[in-house]
């Protein structure tokens, strides 16, 4: 049997920001649940089950919030499953969610991941000392910032790449009115200026710690047909993991990234990605690490990667719009960003990404990875339904 | 519906502490159990799914590690919950209806002996209002006990009976941590006293799942999933009534539990009153075999406790002794979320 087409027919975000203190956890993704539910034109009731995902639970210190967060995600008396994949966990709930539709488990369902992380303290959660193991003590950039320095090695990339990516992310999040970091004044010479905090990385190419939650309505086939909006169609979906560390480890295009995006490819029927896709919504917490993805999801032959970002092809009115949001550089609540990425895909192919809207976008592709770069989730959205 | 059965069952022993151990160290040996009863290696499964928590490891992303258990190069296609393994088995269940896999490996694990594992279980209180005043595991399932008392649902007598036979039929169980006649004990929190409580301790558990013909060829009587479903509750005790599971009730529902009698039950209840209010919320009578492997009150490795369930009550199918069984995991406070599925041998079927 084939499975059920899968439609996006809701979605709501948080305006996302370094502190919400006018509002409980509860509060937080109960708004986000409610902009969606009305994006979608429905009530709770209609709801079949919730999928609710974030990273580790020490970031609010809150462990399993699903139990706590049942009353106010309206889940009573329904199925709630809980998803943590590390980084990648906000696409992952997602793909978790419409699975649950695609194998006619249920018809309606919502999905929503957030982080709080005013609540507590997240390099604190990070560096909890376990015995016989090598704690993160320099934080993710310094776990990543090697990896940068190996890629720029490799490739011949001039130093000057990250910066034009921070500079572009940040340009776009100004036409995102739920973007976390708004500067007006933003100059690439600032970007440029900025401190160096894990050499290559300076502190204007990295996230910032947001509070912010993220929403999704999934349905089936006759959801949609009901849908008062144009929905987006998932036309693949996957994850794929490898573990941190291991002999034959390429950090700088891990195995498992090319994998996850070659199947959701072929799910979707995808030849030539670089010219089949309209938009990009990518996880970015590092600039860097556009040009290095870029290569890792075949959108640019190996070392080719930096040449797309510097020839302006990234850019939001380029030819492969990379982060129209402004990404995960202007907002970053982590348990959240990657299904604001699934979100923000959907948005674009709905047509509905307002003042960030990529003119004409029929597919696009919503990427997350997590832990050491090893769990990648990734889906491709469509416009119109899936035909195989 | 595609028919997906479980065709391998594994647990450690399970053990007050496991100091030398790390989690990857006490998960191995069980994945190999499993993959080696169906002949698979972990690069022919098609689908891979875990089930642990952060807290008891008592740092952020644990489960990265024990995903190194897997030998996971050539990547695989892997999904984690932060919950019991069961609801892990739930997530595989579902990806294998999608039709994405044929066969799935499902493992979890809990050590709890690092911690103090009633003072981490206050975490996943409401964090403002019921958090903060630390009130332990015990503490509420107390509150449930002496609700059922009052209620007349039971008594401390009938409780002891339940851990007197729980660990008695826990005799026949290698893995289990305490078995044989254990004394109910002084009081912990009253009504509840020592044997009215789950032991403390470390354990690991795994099953693979696999559809169809798949499950036909690596298991001579596999344990077909006939329904599974899961439900959640109102967080708040104050607006629970603690004496009834509707959620369970409405799980078994779902899950096609009252089609048909079972002749077989494992149910997660690591506190002795709460099998009173399990039984009543499934309708289980004298006429059906409840937790013939000693149930949570002879080992509760916290995470791995509900997929040991599932775990044991396929394994019964796989022996023969049991034509269809139910199997029932629990998550939060007093019952707060469950999972119900039914499992049947083919014959139960013709």
């Amino acid at each position: 049997m084939p499975k059920e087409p899968v439609a996006v027919v809701g979605i709501g975000q948080t305006k996302h920001v370094s502190a919400r203190r006018d509002v409980s956890i509860a509060g937080l993704v109960r708004e986000a649940a409610v902009h969606a539910l009305e994006d979608a034109g429905l009530t709770w009731t209609d709801i079949d089950a919730v999928v609710i995902g974030k990273a580790p639970d020490f970031f609010e210190g809150l462990m399993m919030p699903e139990l706590y967060l049942a009353d106010a995600l309206g889940a009573v008396g329904k199925p709630m499953l809980r998803v943590h994949t590390a980084g990648s966990v906000g696409g992952s709930t997602a793909l978790v969610a419409a699975n649950l539709v695609s194998a006619r488990v249920h018809r309606t369902v919502l999905t929503l991941a957030f982080e709080k992380q005013s609540e507590s303290n997240a390099m604190w959660g990070l560096s909890l000392p376990i015995p016989f193991q090598q704690p993160l003590l320099a934080g993710a950039g310094g776990f990543f910032a090697p990896h940068v320095r190996a890629y720029m090695r490799r490739t011949g990339a001039p130093e000057t790449v990250g910066s034009l990516v921070a500079y572009k992310d940040r340009r776009n999040a100004l036409k995102n009115p739920y973007a976390h970091i708004h500067d007006p004044d933003i100059t690439l010479e600032k970007v440029q200026s900025a401190p160096m905090l894990w050499d290559p990385i300076r502190y204007s190419e990295t996230c910032p710690s947001s509070d912010g939650a993220c929403a999704m309505i999934l349905t089936d086939r006759a959801g949609a047909d009901r849908s008062p909006h144009p929905p987006a169609w998932v036309h693949g979906g996957a994850m794929r993991s490898e573990p941190t560390l291991f002999a034959g480890k390429d950090f700088v295009s891990p195995q498992a990234g090319k994998d996850c995006a070659a199947e959701v490819y072929r799910q979707a029927g995808i030849g030539d990605p670089r010219r089949e896709i309209d938009a990009v919504e990518m996880y970015v917490p590092f600039s860097w690490y556009e040009p290095m993805w870029l290569e890792n999801l075949g959108f640019a032959d190996e070392g080719e990667g930096w040449k797309l970002t510097e020839s302006g092809v990234t850019e939001l009115d380029g030819d492969l719009p990379v982060n129209p949001s402004g990404g995960v550089l202007s907002t970053n609540p982590i348990g959240a960003s990657g299904m604001i990425r699934f979100a923000e895909a959907a948005l674009q192919v709905r047509g509905q990404a307002g003042e960030h809207q990529v003119a004409g976008a029929r597919k696009a592709l919503g990427h997350a990875y997590g832990g050491g770069a090893q769990f990648f989730s990734m889906w491709l959205v469509g416009a119109e339904p899936p035909t195989r | 519906m595609r028919d997906v059965a479980i065709v391998a069952f594994a647990q450690t022993d399970h053990l007050r502490r496991t100091d030398e151990l790390s989690e990857v160290e006490m998960l191995m040996p069980v994945l190999h159990q499993v993959l080696d009863a169906t002949g698979l290696r972990a690069r022919d499964i098609g689908f891979t799914c875990s089930g642990s928590s952060d807290y008891l490891a008592g740092r952020a992303f644990s489960f990265t590690m024990a995903l190194d258990g897997v030998g996971a190069h050539p990547p695989i296609s892997e999904s984690h919950v932060e919950m019991d393994g069961a609801w892990a088995l739930y997530e595989a269940w579902v990806k294998i209806q999608t039709g994405e896999a044929d066969t799935a490996l499902v493992y979890s694990y809990g050590k709890s002996s690092p911690g103090e594992v009633r003072d981490v279980l206050t975490r996943q209180l409401d964090p403002y209002y019921v958090g903060p005043l630390w009130p332990d595991s015990v503490a509420l399932a107390a509150l449930q006990t002496q609700a059922l008392i009052d209620a007349g649902d039971t008594d401390e007598a009938a409780l002891a009976a339940i851990a007197t036979r729980s660990r008695a039929a826990a005799a026949d169980n290698p893995h289990a941590r305490i078995a044989g006649p254990v004394p109910a004990g002084e009081y912990v929190v009253q009504p509840l006293r020592t044997g009215d409580c789950p032991p403390v301790g470390d354990g690991a558990a795994a099953v693979i799942l696999a559809a169809g013909d798949s499950a036909r060829a690596l298991c001579p009587r596999p344990a077909w999933i006939r329904g599974i479903d899961h439900r959640i509750e109102a967080h708040s005790l104050g607006v629970r009534e603690l004496t009834e599971s509707p959620s369970t009730r409405l799980a078994a529902e779902h899950a096609g539990v009252f089609e048909r009698p079972v002749d077989t039950a494992e149910l997660h209840a690591p506190f002795t009153s709460q099998e009173v209010v399990l039984r009543k919320a499934l309708g289980l009578d004298g006429s059906v075999t409840v937790n013939p492997s000693g149930g949570a009150l002879a080992a509760n490795p916290v995470m791995a406790a509900g997929l040991i369930r599932l775990g044991e009550a396929a394994a019964r199918i796989h022996r023969g002794e049991s034509d269809r069984a139910l199997a029932h995991a629990t998550s939060g406070p007093c019952l707060q979320q469950n999972l119900v599925a039914v499992l049947e041998g083919e014959s139960a079927h013709a």
